[in-house]
């Protein structure tokens, strides 16, 4: 297929070729085409990712039951204590609760929630319907949040309000709100929150230990592994390092301007980011003791990582990767990492990148690679088959057309199957990829 | 981690707590990638079409591809017209399938789209086609959108000729591709020619070629599904699934219809093959015969390691039902059969069957939960666990052993390949039952007790 037939006109400024035509400017951050078979979800998916993990808040999604059925345990968040966040709750609103409104149902909702449990957070998601139909939300949680006395926090994340990053606003408006309750509290000098890690097979336990052996204290994991009480202490850090910049950089932002709590943007994915990063942390916080420790946590790891890597480099050296994930920070850590295993990535893309990633990203690689935004199938399977890539990087609905085309995989999504932040990152990282680029079964497709 | 589910049940009027269903479109989009070369077309806001696809893909391990309305804050106040116009215009364009089927979602329906008049206004090409059906979130479950899919098929494509031809409509309910092509075996089997609506065997099982296509060769076609408003009679297998779309077809081209059990168990399939051979007035062949007789040399071989074991069962209405009358052929006592799809039709039908098999102390109930489940679990255990993935988690809590049959199933592979209907489809859930119980009881017991000879 010739990419001129395969591609719509207007999906044209969304994808680069670098070097192909001068100046860089790709179409990101705009609304997916009606009709277009986009990977890109909506409004509510960007705000549940970001809440969901905080373990001991019930998620109540206040709809019809779809939205609270996808979004059952889907995450692979850990956490090291309580386990609420892993059911589903909704108002599984009928036909009945459309045509009379659902305030009602909300409310009984909220009442047998705590009548039965003790929450020490709610939170309500309104999805697509519940302001077509009239219900105050913020109004019921009110009243809720007066008779129960726990914060009752109101998501508001109806789906057509966007892709995925406004939900992710909308998530951090709830954090925000949550934390307004928190009392004054004075600083700890030298502390630190993590924003933008969510736990995914236990991440956001690798990075803390790592802040912990170079005495930072973290406050607050906004969300991975996250209490209600520990996020209510949030304000008291020195500084907010952010990893996934997608996702938390509004939240730091309105942290910074309300709590006057200054920022970095960090990455915990491949030896060169995580070092970078651990250094940078230390430096913000203007900690000499710290970064010290850093360097000798950053020299001790990279000589064990060392084999690993002259051993990747012999099975996977030369091999072409294709990324496709929903941030641009993760892009740009993955493109790093596959370098440092003599690795080049072909074809990149993401849901929901940014201009300044997108820049980031076309100096990082090299002439040729081609750099899309807000990718379908189609346009995947081309760029991939043209630049022969090896394997891909993807989430759920990546994996599947990989495999069929012949393509080795790795899931970088919610379904990774081993933590690939830091050091030890790195190590599954590698081995995951080859397990998948070398499985015997490709000789029978190829 | 469900541990934290209390033992004392109280009532609960308005809060869901973990769902057996799931809502409408994602049914309707099962039925139409079960049309060939057709685009699943979600009428509503883009996170819907990700979800139902993510879900499907779960679930089949293969690409689910939907395009989707795109809808913004615009189009949920004025309306999506304008985007189903444009919508309709890319897909033809990029994605060139022959059909487009459109379904709607809460959203749609709640702003009051009329997504057939949007079709009528649209300029389409000749043969090609655009259908449509209603599937709001807040009425029913997955299920109803897989029935209420169908039935927009055949709306719009179906037509009586006056010529009959001999073919046999069948719409299977909603089952794995792999348990329609078991019913198209047996259909071949008994040489009955047949049409079959939908059909996803080839699409979403379909196989490695090295390369993706977006259309894979399964799926009805539409000349077929034209066709199905000559045949002499539609068999529709699942009582609570396939009625609306079996009658859609009766209403429009005068089609009479049989409504028939999904084909589980030896009862239910016997009953299937009957209807075949009532149908075409030939005998059974000795290939079924002889398949029903392995089965139950199969039940009488093993039939101390079930007999008596109680069972829950959860999961899609007519699937539980199906599995239902096979433990209770077994002997096996389904203590607990929940759905979450509402509906008093399926506790009656669970009733008759608790009834007929004389079983006492049995709890049937539709627009349940996972959650109400455990509850009663945890105030009186039963041996054995049968339906989707989220029962591993009470599986877990409580130590019960899990079958996995029905949808969905995240967390382990093939099961989309395989048959859970007819005989053979039996003999394989039967396999996975006695392997469960006996996997339990060989990891549980004492050194001493462990026996090489079952």
């Amino acid at each position: 297929m010739k990419a001129q037939s395969l591609l719509l006109e207007e999906r044209q400024g969304f994808i680069h070729q670098k070097g192909s035509c001068g100046s860089v400017s790709i179409q990101c951050d705009t609304e997916s085409l009606s009709g277009a078979v986009s990977q890109r979800a909506c409004v509510y998916c960007g705000a549940r990712v970001v809440l969901n993990p905080i373990t001991d808040a019930f998620h109540i999604v206040h709809g019809p039951i779809g939205c609270a059925s996808y979004t059952w345990d889907i995450r692979g968040s850990l956490s090291s204590g309580a386990e609420w966040y892993r059911n589903s709750f909704s108002t599984d609103l009928s036909e009945q609760d459309v045509i009379f409104g659902g305030e009602k149902k909300l409310w009984e909702a909220l009442s047998e929630v705590t009548r039965v449990h003790s929450p020490r957070v709610i939170f309500v998601y309104a999805t697509c319907i519940v302001g077509v139909i009239g219900d105050d939300v913020r109004a019921v949680c009110k009243r809720a949040e007066e008779k129960f006395g726990i914060p009752v926090i109101p998501v508001m994340s109806p789906g057509f309000a966007g892709h995925k990053s406004v939900g992710y606003r909308m998530a951090c408006n709830a954090l925000m709100e949550l934390l307004s309750r928190a009392p004054k509290a004075p600083k700890r000098g030298g502390s630190v929150n993590i924003l933008g890690d969510f736990n995914l097979a236990g991440e956001m336990w690798i990075i803390k230990n790592y802040l912990e052996e170079m005495g930072v204290k973290v406050v607050a994991r906004i969300t991975g592994d996250a209490t209600c009480e520990e996020l209510m202490h949030a304000g008291e850090a020195a500084l907010n390092v952010v990893q996934c910049a997608g996702s938390m950089t509004y939240l730091a932002k309105r942290m910074e301007e309300a709590m006057g709590i200054p920022w970095i943007k960090v990455s915990f994915f491949g030896i060169e980011d995580t070092s970078q990063s651990l250094i940078h942390i230390a430096q913000a916080l203007g900690d000499r003791e710290a970064e010290k420790k850093a360097r000798e946590l950053i020299a001790r790891e990279t000589r064990a990582l060392e084999p690993v890597l002259c051993r990747s480099r012999e099975l996977l050296g030369g091999k072409k990767a294709a990324i496709y994930v929903g941030g641009g920070f993760k892009a740009i850590s993955l493109i790093k990492q596959f370098r440092e295993i003599g690795m080049e990535t072909v074809v990149v893309g993401t849901q929901t990148g940014r201009k300044e990633d997108y820049d980031i990203i076309n100096s990082l690689v090299r002439e040729g690679t081609v750099v899309l935004d807000d990718a379908n199938p189609a346009e995947l399977e081309y760029f991939i088959r043209e630049k022969q890539a090896d394997v891909l990087v993807g989430g759920v609905k990546e994996r599947p057309l990989a495999y069929k085309l012949g393509v080795a995989f790795l899931d970088h999504n919610h379904e990774r199957r081993h933590p690939l932040a830091g050091f030890v990152g790195v190590r599954n990282f590698v081995k995951e990829l080859q397990l998948s680029v070398n499985s015997p079964v490709w000789q029978y497709v190829r | 981690m469900l541990d934290l589910t209390p033992k004392e049940i109280t009532e609960r009027t308005a809060l869901r707590i973990n769902p057996a269903k799931t809502c409408q479109p994602v049914g309707a989009m099962y039925a139409a990638l079960g049309v060939h070369r057709c685009m699943p077309h979600s009428h509503g806001s883009r996170g819907c079409c990700s979800y139902h696809r993510t879900f499907l893909t779960r679930h089949f391990k293969d690409p689910a591809i939907a395009s989707s309305s795109s809808f913004t804050e615009g189009a949920s106040v004025f309306g999506g017209g304008s985007n189903l116009k444009t919508a309709v215009r890319n897909i033809f364009d990029i994605y060139k399938p022959d059909i487009i089927a459109v379904h709607t979602t809460c959203l749609s329906e709640t702003i009051g789209d009329d997504v057939g008049a949007f079709i009528q206004d649209m300029d389409i090409e000749e043969g090609k086609y655009v259908v449509n059906c209603h599937t709001p979130s807040y009425v029913g479950s997955h299920i109803t959108g897989y029935g209420n899919m169908i039935a927009g098929f055949i709306k719009y494509l179906s037509r009586s000729t006056g010529r009959k031809h001999d073919r046999l409509n069948i719409i299977p309910g909603f089952v794995n591709p792999g348990d329609m092509r078991e019913i198209k075996r047996i259909l071949d089997l008994m040489s009955i020619p047949f049409i079959m609506l939908p059909d996803t065997s080839g699409v979403l099982d379909a196989p490695m070629l090295g390369r993706y296509t977006m259309y894979p060769p399964g799926g009805t076609r539409i000349d077929d599904i034209i066709a199905m408003g000559d045949s002499p009679l539609t068999l529709a297998l699942g009582e609570l699934t396939c009625e609306d779309p079996a009658n859609e077809l009766k209403r429009k081209c005068g089609v009479d219809y049989k409504l028939l059990p999904l084909p589980m168990g030896i009862g239910a399939t016997d009953q299937f093959i009957m209807a075949l051979s009532n149908f075409s007035g030939h005998e059974v062949p000795y290939a079924l015969e002889e398949e029903r007789g392995q089965l139950i040399d199969i039940l009488l071989d093993s039939h101390p390691y079930f007999h008596g074991k109680s069972v829950a069962i959860y999961g899609d209405p007519d699937t539980v039902l199906g599995i239902t009358g096979l433990v209770l052929e077994m002997g096996m006592i389904p203590k607990y059969v929940i759905t979450g799809t509402p509906g008093e039709a399926f506790t009656e039908k669970a009733q008759e069957l608790f009834s007929k098999f004389g079983v006492t102390g049995c709890t049937a109930k539709a627009f349940s939960d996972l959650f109400e489940l455990h509850q009663w679990i945890k105030n009186d255990r039963v041996d054995l666990l049968i339906g989707g993935s989220y029962g591993k988690q009470i599986a877990k809590a409580e130590d019960i052993p899990l079958v996995r049959a029905g949808f969905p199933i995240l967390d382990r592979y093939v099961h989309s390949y395989m048959p859970l209907v007819g005989y053979r489809g039996a003999m394989r859930l039967v396999e996975m039952i006695l392997n469960t119980l006996m996997d339990r009881q060989d990891r549980g017991c004492a050194d001493e007790d462990l026996e090489l000879v079952m």
